[in-house]
């Protein structure tokens, strides 16, 4: 930071907007709870939180959706990560909903769209009424259209057409019984911010974002690992390959990028280079139609 | 690195998506994946070329009905900048958005096509940048390849809009002759227009001087959250976390707490990063006072002799946003800084016309995307500058208290 010009470099810029996101949410909403899923993003975010309030604890628990297809270094990553800053761990299982019939299972055997109905489910009995989640408006073009502060109905629906209009730094949220509030504090920050404030704040993150070597089968031009959730198909073959992956999500569709970046320096450089989107290069879900984000969304989706 | 906001207004006739597209790609900032289903929509739709706003335009009816609805934001980098680009649609309809994407700017570029020159929309652009007090202003000319790069169109058009923009009072206007679609004088001067001295659009973008649009003068920390750690080795700790509006702060200073007035000094400025000798526009901090005295959220603290007005009777330019108007007699929920209050609209003095800035005395309500003057009466005092001296203490927002909707935002041209 060059203080004598009173000039503040994009990060801290970046980080001066969460963070105030974060003390705006914690003033005027009661029940908040920060979505974790142990992807660099909400990992990013529990440091901006912890920065808001520091020295007092965050004021809010963290909560994880999970689908049940897990990879298992991003799992054990979570609990560590948790039982270090000490805050309370909401876990909404897609497993346990399906064995008491609130979704099924798809076709498919993606748990992607039945994630919501379970967190719409959660936010429901434990009246939380924001969410933070760690999307950016880079990642995708539905997200690029969606507010810092987006309201949702007693659905947990968005309505892209009908969104209150964001000036200066004022937010609006204010909600009627049953409604929230999604939150985004990284919605101005790239792919590339998230690396360069994970290199400049030394954050962890799962061993699977650097390059390792991995048993994987190549399926429409994408490399997902052989685990218990995703199998080769007949004419698939595995083989071992040097990757790393750029998402983390539901373990049977998030695909490796082959790379050899094991640091976070390589990694930067292997972003800064790249031609492909991070979810263009590594997920399954976006592949669906031009619109299946701004539709899942609709539906209630983070 | 530092970062650049900037806001686009123009309509597609003009250009404006094929000049992001521009931007992005010579930046390197679209990629492939992005480009082939732009390119495959633009197939399926039997478009004759592939049309680079599919890259903003997100949303399904947008995509659908060919406009663009919503502010859209998009993100590039240089090696000596990060742009945000808040692409706004430019018809009179989407004024609100205009003014959403220009809020935050640091600067704006309004197109112009060059073979129609200065048309009602121009200035209609060009007053909303002023309204919002956007520091830099860029006139971007347009086709300039199907005027034959003639420097008399571009030189008439310059001179037409300069002297507009003098009504407007704006800060610091650059006039560049470009063409988007084949690149002239986007990143690198144009050979085609030996005649203009002046710098490129980007490389303007990236050397424009920024560091002196904040108010470094006045004082302005508005009290966002109180920090009071429930913790046995920390029972006394008691700190105002926020983002400074304004000034510069300093431990030692002799400060003024508003609306009570009180004076202490600050003990210190603390980050979790550790303590900083000073804080200034924007960055997020926690101040520790040296006297305990009773501070909470939208409170003020600034200078004992620089302070904002204490004020419930306010008057601003206000841009209406919903279907229902705005109407003397009203009741609002108003949100300034981190202060919450209730309003009621006592006057509206003039309803502004955007294309010719005649102002109607006589109207009687503000519709959709009207702009006007008006005068509210607070239930609690403001702590208030006027939006000239200070955008972020001069600015606020307008919410309806049934449907909780945003439906007006207001620029304070006095306080008392």
């Amino acid at each position: 930071m060059t203080i004598h010009e009173y000039q503040l470099s994009q990060l801290d810029l970046l980080e001066a907007e969460a963070v105030h996101v974060f003390r705006e949410v914690a003033a005027e909403l009661e029940r908040p709870v920060l979505l974790f899923s142990g992807g660099k993003d909400s990992i990013v975010m529990l440091r901006l939180a912890e920065k808001a309030f520091w020295p007092a604890p965050m004021p809010f628990p963290v909560m994880h959706v999970d689908t049940g297809h897990n990879f298992p270094e991003v799992l054990e990553f979570r609990d560590r990560r948790v039982a270090e800053l000490g805050v309370n761990l909401v876990v909404a299982s897609v497993p346990d909903a399906i064995e008491r019939g609130l979704v099924a299972e798809e076709p498919n055997g993606s748990r992607n769209r039945i994630q919501t109905p379970v967190l719409l489910e959660a936010v429901e009995k434990h009246r939380f009424t924001a969410l933070f989640g760690g999307a950016r408006r880079d990642e995708e073009k539905a997200r690029a259209k969606e507010r810092v502060f987006s309201f949702r109905d007693d659905f947990g629906q968005w309505d892209p057409k009908n969104q209150r209009p964001e000036l200066w730094n004022l937010y609006n949220g204010r909600i009627h019984l049953g409604e929230s509030i999604r939150v985004f504090p990284l919605s101005n920050w790239t792919e590339l911010d998230v690396w360069h404030y994970i290199q400049r704040e030394q954050i962890a993150v799962p061993s699977i974002y650097y390059a390792h070597e991995r048993e994987v089968f190549e399926r429409d031009g994408m490399l997902f690992a052989n685990n218990e959730f995703c199998r080769p198909r007949e004419g698939e073959t595995t083989f071992t390959a040097t990757v790393r992956y750029r998402t983390v999500g539901d373990a049977s569709l998030t695909a490796a990028v082959r790379s050899d970046a094991d640091t976070v320096e390589k990694v930067i450089d292997e972003i800064a280079a790249t031609r492909l989107t991070e979810r263009g290069a590594t997920r399954g879900d976006d592949r669906v139609s031009e619109a299946a984000m701004e539709d899942r969304k609709k539906e209630g989706y983070f | 690195m530092d970062l650049l906001r900037f806001a686009t207004a123009g309509s597609v006739d003009d250009g404006k998506s094929t000049l992001i597209g521009r931007l992005l790609y010579d930046s390197k900032a679209i990629f492939t994946d992005q480009l082939e289903s732009v390119e495959r929509t633009s197939q399926q739709r039997g478009d004759e070329y592939t049309d680079l706003s599919l890259l903003t335009d997100g949303l399904r009816a947008e995509r659908e009905q060919g406009i663009t609805i919503d502010v859209a934001y998009r993100y590039f980098a240089t090696p000596r900048r990060k742009f945000i680009i808040a692409d706004t649609p430019g018809h009179i309809q989407y004024t609100r958005n205009m003014v959403t994407g220009a809020s935050t700017a640091d600067l704006a570029i309004v197109l112009v096509d060059a073979r129609k020159g200065m048309v009602e929309q121009s200035r209609r652009h060009a007053f909303l940048v002023s309204l919002l007090r956007v520091p830099h202003l860029v006139l971007a000319v347009n086709k300039m390849d199907l005027v034959d790069w003639s420097q008399e169109v571009f030189e008439g058009i310059e001179k037409e809009f300069s002297s507009f923009a003098t009504k407007l009072d704006v800060p610091d206007l650059t006039v560049v002759p470009i063409s988007a679609l084949h690149g002239d004088n986007i990143v690198s001067r144009s050979p085609n227009m030996p005649w203009y001295e002046g710098p490129s659009l980007l490389h303007h973008l990236e050397h424009v001087h920024i560091a002196s649009d904040r108010n470094l003068v006045d004082v302005r920390f508005p009290v966002q959250y109180v920090i009071r750690p429930q913790s046995l080795q920390r029972t006394d700790y008691r700190a105002y976390a926020g983002q400074v509006a304004g000034g510069v702060l300093k431990a030692g200073d002799e400060v003024m707490v508003l609306p009570s007035g009180f004076t202490t000094r600050i003990a210190a400025i603390e980050t979790a990063d550790g303590p900083v000798g000073e804080a200034f526009a924007p960055m997020s901090v926690t101040v520790r006072l040296e006297d305990e005295i009773d501070v909470s959220r939208g409170d003020m603290i600034c200078r004992p002799h620089n302070q904002p007005a204490v004020a419930q009777d306010i008057d601003a330019m206000v841009c209406w946003m919903a279907e229902t108007p705005l109407v003397p007699g009203q009741k609002l929920a108003i949100k300034h800084t981190t202060r919450s209050a209730r309003a009621l609209v006592k006057e509206l003095q003039y309803r502004l016309d955007v294309n010719s800035l005649h102002r109607d005395d006589t109207a009687t309500q503000l519709g959709l995307n009207d702009i006007g003057r008006v005068r509210l009466r607070t239930t609690v005092p403001l702590l208030a500058d006027e939006y000239r001296r200070n955008r972020q203490t001069g600015g606020f927002i307008l919410i309806d208290e049934a449907t909780n909707r945003t439906v007006g935002a207001g620029m304070i041209t006095s306080a008392s």
